[in-house]
């Protein structure tokens, strides 16, 4: 059993919570994420380790409440637990050790962002970081970021930072010449822009895939992926492949599987995006 | 009863069959089909067997259990001693009692298979070990004054389980690390309720537990520990990860929608319970027509998981026949009871969708067999012109696994085969001091009684090893 340390909601559909996994807190690296189990007959789900602290022997996990069992991890309180946690998983994010590098993070995916900006940071990499989120309470993780670089907020409504997409602020960053790498975490849209937009400057794009994962550890291959021509296992091979190389549109696809399913399991009104042709709602 | 019956009358006795769900009942529930001999017949069953002078069927057992002198003790009804002589040659007679392939084991093997039918050993190790679980008490563990020496045991499949139980025994102390969130391996998450229900494997952890085995689960070694820092902290290591990895066809439209691995889709309805109920929080498609690619076990277990799921047409697709098909005789026959369909001599070479890349059928070429190949099988030729679309739904691969990576890339001065099998020597050790290896990492996929059977004799060399006259520094 795991014991729910802290909980802190972020933006209205994204909640951190710290809880006890001190191996893991131990030995985790940016980019590798868990497989959370909260009880018999619960899902196994796949969170990234958004941030870890090897004293208290915590990790952070940052959540966005999408679908059933989002929603039901989120609504622990501290004191309460979860049975399974399996990780680290997934190989550590590929490093650069000098030079520039952009971290571009949409919704949920900016915590995801957020690990990979401190690795960079702490190997003296200069990191500008470039969030986005619907309007100024979706945007999450800007103090955190701040404290490793520059920032570059975009909001769709413009009501707080630029008004417009990442890929906009990003454009410029590319223009501008020294961008040695750029790493891209968010919803599949905007995963798949960047890798379009940074093609053509030759600038080698990090991106973070988010498949349907069970156990995590290659025994199901239900997280594949195509990337190049090869089908790879997100879950060892991944979850960070080449953008450049990704099949963004199978992705899109295959985690559309379930979807008459998700809408099935008691949808919270709110957030119910019954019907939705595509879906907005799939950050991390 | 007669005090002693002759060999004649013996000879008399035909085989007794074993009661089993009716086919349509249980096509669609996931209650075990083979219900388990009431005493009188196996008391019956008990009485064919001839108590040969030269047992065979030993020989026919890949772990040599003493079949006559178990099944002595049954007849005499001293069943805590058939218990008793059962679960010294095999940790986990009510597992292999349901899923062993007897009739090319030890049944094989028995004497009066020559006449007629063999003795129903699988069915009479399956009742003695059922009368084991319930009564406990009359089998004690046998346990040994702690050694003081550690070994951790990796994976809790069969083989692991069974280590664990043999080292325990022998006084060491024992963890198991399982990367998944439940223990047992593919006899959890693979071989489905309805054939082996969890709650066998359940009590067998228990069991080990009881004996002082440490279970520590959702540990993946190679991620959460590496195989290194176990050696430091362990006086011997016995990896039993399994062949996990799934293989698919390579064939163009495998990651349609509507494609699953055999292990994801027994997965999703084993482990994950997606069988009790169709609110399980871990879904799967039920479709109407699935088709599953392969001719073993896998297979069998797939394609009658898919018609419990309510599948009106589940389908074998298979390129040569079912005479030479690897399952196990009994779930060939249940399946084909259950209504399932065979295809065969048919191979997939193209999984087929519709704009919103969802299946909607697996294009197929008709084969015809022709010379035999190296393991003597006949094999499979495609015949020109001859591709067809079998529509359906839902495809399901269960062509193979091989070994996961996951752990040996970890860990590169561990010796692999070029299928990336462990090699090795005849104790079971590796190349590496002290680190053993076990069932399907080591052998590639095979069954669960050969896995338990390196666990056992594996067990022995660690027992060995840890004992061993240690040099004076
Ligand atoms: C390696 C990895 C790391 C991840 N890290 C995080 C994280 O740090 N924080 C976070 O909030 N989420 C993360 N995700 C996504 C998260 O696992 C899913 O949101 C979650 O499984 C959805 O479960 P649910 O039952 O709440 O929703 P469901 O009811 O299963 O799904 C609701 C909606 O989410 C979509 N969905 C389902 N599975 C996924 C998925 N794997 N990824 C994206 N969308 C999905 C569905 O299509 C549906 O529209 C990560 C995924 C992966 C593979
Ligand atoms: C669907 C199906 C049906 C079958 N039916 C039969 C049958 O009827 N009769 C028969 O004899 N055989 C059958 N088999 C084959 C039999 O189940 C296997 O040969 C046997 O289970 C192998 O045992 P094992 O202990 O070597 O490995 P496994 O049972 O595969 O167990 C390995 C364990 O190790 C764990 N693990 C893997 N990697 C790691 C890691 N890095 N760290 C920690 N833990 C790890 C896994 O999660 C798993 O629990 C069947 C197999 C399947 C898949
Ligand atoms: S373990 Fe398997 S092969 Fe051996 S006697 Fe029992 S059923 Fe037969
Ligand atoms: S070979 Fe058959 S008849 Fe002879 S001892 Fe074995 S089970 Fe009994
Ligand atoms: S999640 Fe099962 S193989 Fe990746």
């Amino acid at each position: 059993m795991h014991t729910i340390l802290g909980k802190q909601r972020l933006s209205p559909n994204v909640t951190r919570i710290d809880v006890a996994a001190p191996r893991i807190a131990a030995i985790r690296q940016p980019g590798q994420f868990v497989i959370v189990h909260r009880t018999e007959g619960a899902e196994r789900i796949p969170l990234t380790i958004a941030d870890a602290d090897p004293e208290t022997g915590s990790i952070t996990l940052v959540i966005q409440a999408v679908g059933k069992s989002t929603r039901e991890l989120v609504s622990l309180d501290p004191g309460q637990g979860i049975e399974d946690i399996a990780g680290p998983l997934g190989h550590p994010t590929e490093m650069i050790d000098s030079g520039r590098a952009v971290c571009v993070g949409g919704g949920v995916g900016t915590a995801v962002v957020h690990p990979i900006a401190q690795g960079l940071s702490r190997r003296g990499v200069s990191v500008t970081s470039i969030i986005g989120g619907r309007s100024r309470e979706w945007i999450i993780f800007e103090p955190e970021l701040r404290q490793l670089g520059e920032v570059i907020v975009c909001t769709d409504d413009g009501s707080y930072g630029r008004k417009g997409f990442v890929t906009d602020a990003l454009k410029e960053q590319l223009e501008a010449g020294d961008v040695k790498i750029v790493y891209a975490v968010g919803p599949v849209p905007m995963m798949r822009a960047v890798a379009k937009l940074t093609r053509p400057f030759e600038v080698r794009t990090i991106v973070s895939l988010n498949p349907v994962m069970i156990d995590g550890t290659g025994m199901c291959g239900g997280c594949r992926v195509s990337v190049g021509s090869e089908t790879r296992f997100a879950c060892v091979d991944g979850p960070e492949f080449d953008g450049h190389q990704v099949d963004f549109d199978e992705l899109m696809d295959r985690l559309g599987t379930y979807r008459e399913f998700e809408q099935r399991a008691a949808c919270a009104p709110s957030e119910c995006h019954l019907g939705q042709p595509t879906k907005p709602d799939t950050e991390r | 009863m007669p005090d002693k019956i002759t060999t004649k009358q013996r000879l008399q006795i035909g085989r007794q069959k074993m009661p089993e769900q009716g086919s349509r009942e249980r096509a669609v529930n996931f209650a075990e089909v083979n219900l388990g001999f009431p005493e009188q017949l196996a008391l019956l069953e008990a009485d064919r067997c001839l108590q040969c002078k030269d047992p065979r069927c030993i020989k026919g057992c890949p772990v040599n259990v003493n079949i006559p002198r178990f099944i002595e003790f049954l007849t005499a009804g001293q069943l805590a001693e058939a218990a008793q002589s059962l679960l010294c040659d095999n940790a986990l007679p009510a597992v292999t009692g349901r899923v062993c392939p007897q009739e090319t084991q030890c049944e094989a093997e028995c004497i009066r298979g020559n006449k007629g039918m063999p003795v129903g050993i699988g069915y009479l190790e399956r009742y003695v070990a059922d009368w084991a679980r319930l009564h406990k008490e009359a089998v004690p563990p046998v346990k040994a004054p702690p050694t003081g020496r550690s070994v951790v045991v990796i994976g809790s499949g069969p083989s692991g389980l069974t280590a664990a139980g043999e080292l325990v025994r022998r006084g060491h102390a024992v963890t198991i690390y399982e990367a998944l969130h439940k223990p047992g391996g593919v006899l959890v998450y693979g071989i489905p309720e309805f054939r082996l229900p969890k709650k066998i494997v359940e009590q067998e952890v228990r069991r080990l537990k009881e004996a002082g085995v440490k279970i520590q689960c959702n540990v993946i070694v190679g991620r959460t520990y590496t195989l290194q820092e176990l050696q430091a902290e362990f006086d011997a290591v016995f990896i039993a990860n399994g062949a996990g990895l799934p293989v698919f066809m390579n064939v163009p439209g495998e990651n349609l929608k509507g494609v699953y691995s055999a292990n994801e889709y027994l997965t999703r309805v084993n482990l994950m319970a997606a069988y009790q109920s169709e609110q399980a929080n871990t879904p799967v498609l039920r479709a109407r027509r699935v088709a599953v690619v392969g001719g073993g076990n896998v297979a069998m277990d797939s394609v009658r998981t898919a018609r419990r799921l309510g599948a009106e047409q589940a389908m074998i697709v298979y390129r040569r026949t079912r005479d030479e098909m690897p399952a196990r005789t009994e779930e060939i026959h249940h399946a084909a009871e259950e209504g399932v369909q065979f295809e065969e001599l048919t191979a997939p070479v193209e999984v087929i969708g519709n704009d919103q890349r969802w299946v909607t059928g697996l294009k197929c070429v008709r084969m015809r067999l022709g010379a035999p190949d190296d393991s003597g099988r006949a094999s499979p030729e495609p015949v020109p012109g001859s591709e067809f679309i079998l529509p359906c739904d839902v495809v399901v691969v269960a062509v193979g696994t091989r070994p996961n990576p996951l752990l040996t890339a970890t860990c590169p001065e561990l010796r692999l085969n070029a299928r990336g099998n462990i090699i090795t020597d005849e104790n079971g050790m590796t190349n590496l001091p002290g680190v053993f290896a076990g069932g399907d990492i080591v052998r590639g996929a095979a069954t669960v009684i050969l896995a338990m059977g390196d666990g056992k004799k594996v067990a022995g060399s660690i027992d060995h090893w840890l004992t061993r006259e240690q040099p004076t520094l």
